[in-house]
């Protein structure tokens, strides 16, 4: 035990002594307190756990926290700015991408990753992006138009 | 769900990493994407006494042009290669198959050597691999050998690899001129692996196969090369009663698996199916 790892969390150096068994969905909820990011299936399924390890969607509960020494980690906290909500947020408010809104966090790491790979996906691609998050409200529907309207608000 | 304890070390070359192993133990692992192995550990399916992480290795992470052929680099993720210039322009269907394993949080995490050396026999990399004439190398305390990916995959979640080797490289041949390969899947429809993925790199001249290898996945307990089926369609014409008629002998002999979501019946149903998909889309 006790492996010292150093992780920068939405812009900010974090130190801490972990466990090697410690997931990192864990470690950003239970460690450092940001509850933003959701465990839903705890089985590599949902999507709800979805971060950003150096720019890169992935799976929170299907990680380590010490494989993520000396990354970059962004979480829904870390998405507005100057307390500004960023696009893909404020446009699932617009277009009412969410009713519970447990999915939401993860929806919307994913999404980040999407429009940074194509800032102007078809439908299609939205759909297909998503297969790894599951929503048990929406339907999918409104999350596929508030990732269309926070695409056209980004360019 | 948290698994069991375990020691963690971070080599940052090769052969630090068959060191480590060697010195860990025989109920260490080797950790790449984590993506069978921790859902695995969660379960308690697995518990390692040390794992050994490879993503330090910068040397194992790299897609490039060695000669005739491209060399990717185990520790190379799904996404990755899908990415890769090289490989889009030479090897479609690995670009058709990568892109249809799990979602982008598991392709940005997976890697190629991760996926053969778990050998699940519904992985879609392993049919690629085996219709490409891929190579595999490893690397162990004796030295480094080659496989040929057909010769890979003995079994169930079994292959070639042997204690204390690590996976370093998938060489493939870049294929000829004229040369078209294709990749088609039935999806299970939860997990998204393949019930059946048929993998087809075929070199055809005027409406005629030359040339041809299939690799089929999903359908036994482990990815095989059908040459019967091969045998059937080289030298015939592609026409579409001449591919119905070859596909019918797609996984002749072979046992099926069958389980809830596939009977044997209908997964070599499906077997023939998509080996005429996967024939018509490489003509
Ligand atoms: C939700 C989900 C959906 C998925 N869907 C698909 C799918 O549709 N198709 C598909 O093909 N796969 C699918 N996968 C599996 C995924 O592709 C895994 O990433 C892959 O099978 C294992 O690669 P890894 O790098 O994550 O390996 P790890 O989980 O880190 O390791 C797997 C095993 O390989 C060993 N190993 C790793 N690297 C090496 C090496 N270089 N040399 C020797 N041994 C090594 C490890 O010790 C371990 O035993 C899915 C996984 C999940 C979680
Ligand atoms: S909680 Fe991680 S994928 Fe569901
Ligand atoms: S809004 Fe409830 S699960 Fe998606």
């Amino acid at each position: 035990m006790g492996i010292s790892i150093e992780v920068n969390v939405n812009g900010e150096k974090r130190h801490s002594e972990v466990d090697a068994r410690l997931l990192l969905v864990h470690y950003l909820r239970d460690t450092l307190g940001l509850t933003g990011t959701h465990v839903g299936c705890d089985t590599s399924n949902c999507g709800a756990c979805t971060v950003l390890v150096d720019g890169k969607a992935v799976k929170s509960c299907t990680m380590l926290a010490v494989q993520a020494n000396g990354a970059e980690v962004k979480t829904i906290e870390g998405m507005a700015e100057n307390g500004e909500l960023h696009p893909l947020q404020s446009s699932f408010k617009e277009a009412h991408g969410l009713q519970c809104g447990f999915c939401t966090p993860g929806m919307i790491m994913t999404a980040a990753n999407l429009l940074e790979r194509n800032s102007n996906p078809s439908e299609e691609e939205i759909r297909h992006a998503l297969e790894g998050n599951f929503c048990r409200c929406t339907g999918y529907h409104n999350i596929v138009k508030a990732i269309q309207l926070a695409a056209q608000q980004l360019t | 769900m948290i698994p069991s304890s375990f020691a963690y070390h971070k080599p940052s070359t090769v052969d630090e990493a068959i060191q480590m192993l060697q010195d860990a133990g025989e109920d260490a692992k080797l950790l790449a994407g984590g993506h069978s192995l921790i859902p695995a550990m969660k379960l308690r399916m697995n518990s390692p006494s040390a794992l050994i992480d490879l993503r330090g290795i910068s040397g194992l992470r790299y897609i490039r042009q060695e000669g005739n052929a491209i060399a990717i680099g185990a520790a190379s993720t799904h996404h990755d290669i899908i990415d890769s210039n090289l490989v889009q322009s030479h090897l479609a269907m690995m670009v058709q198959a990568g892109s249809q394993i799990g979602d982008i949080q598991v392709r940005n995490m997976g890697t190629i050597g991760g996926s053969i050396a778990h050998a699940d026999p519904a992985a879609d990399w392993p049919a690629c691999l085996i219709a490409a004439d891929a190579s595999i190398e490893m690397k162990g305390p004796n030295g480094t050998r080659t496989v040929a990916a057909e010769d890979f995959f003995l079994g169930l979640y079994y292959t070639a690899l042997e204690e204390g080797e690590i996976i370093t490289e998938v060489k493939i041949p870049i294929p000829a001129p004229g040369t078209k390969s294709s990749y088609v899947k039935f999806h299970q429809p939860a997990s998204r692996f393949a019930i059946v993925g048929c993998a087809v790199m075929m070199k055809s001249s005027g409406g005629t196969c030359q040339s041809i290898r299939v690799g089929f996945t999903g359908v036994s307990d482990m990815a095989f090369r059908d040459t019967d089926l091969e045998d059937a369609i080289r030298g015939k014409e592609l026409s579409a009663a001449n591919v119905e008629a070859a596909s019918q002998v797609a996984a002749a002999g072979k046992d099926i698996l069958g389980d809830h979501f596939a009977s044997t019946d209908y997964r070599l149903h499906l077997a023939r199916v998509f080996a005429a998909r996967a024939i018509h889309a490489a003509s």
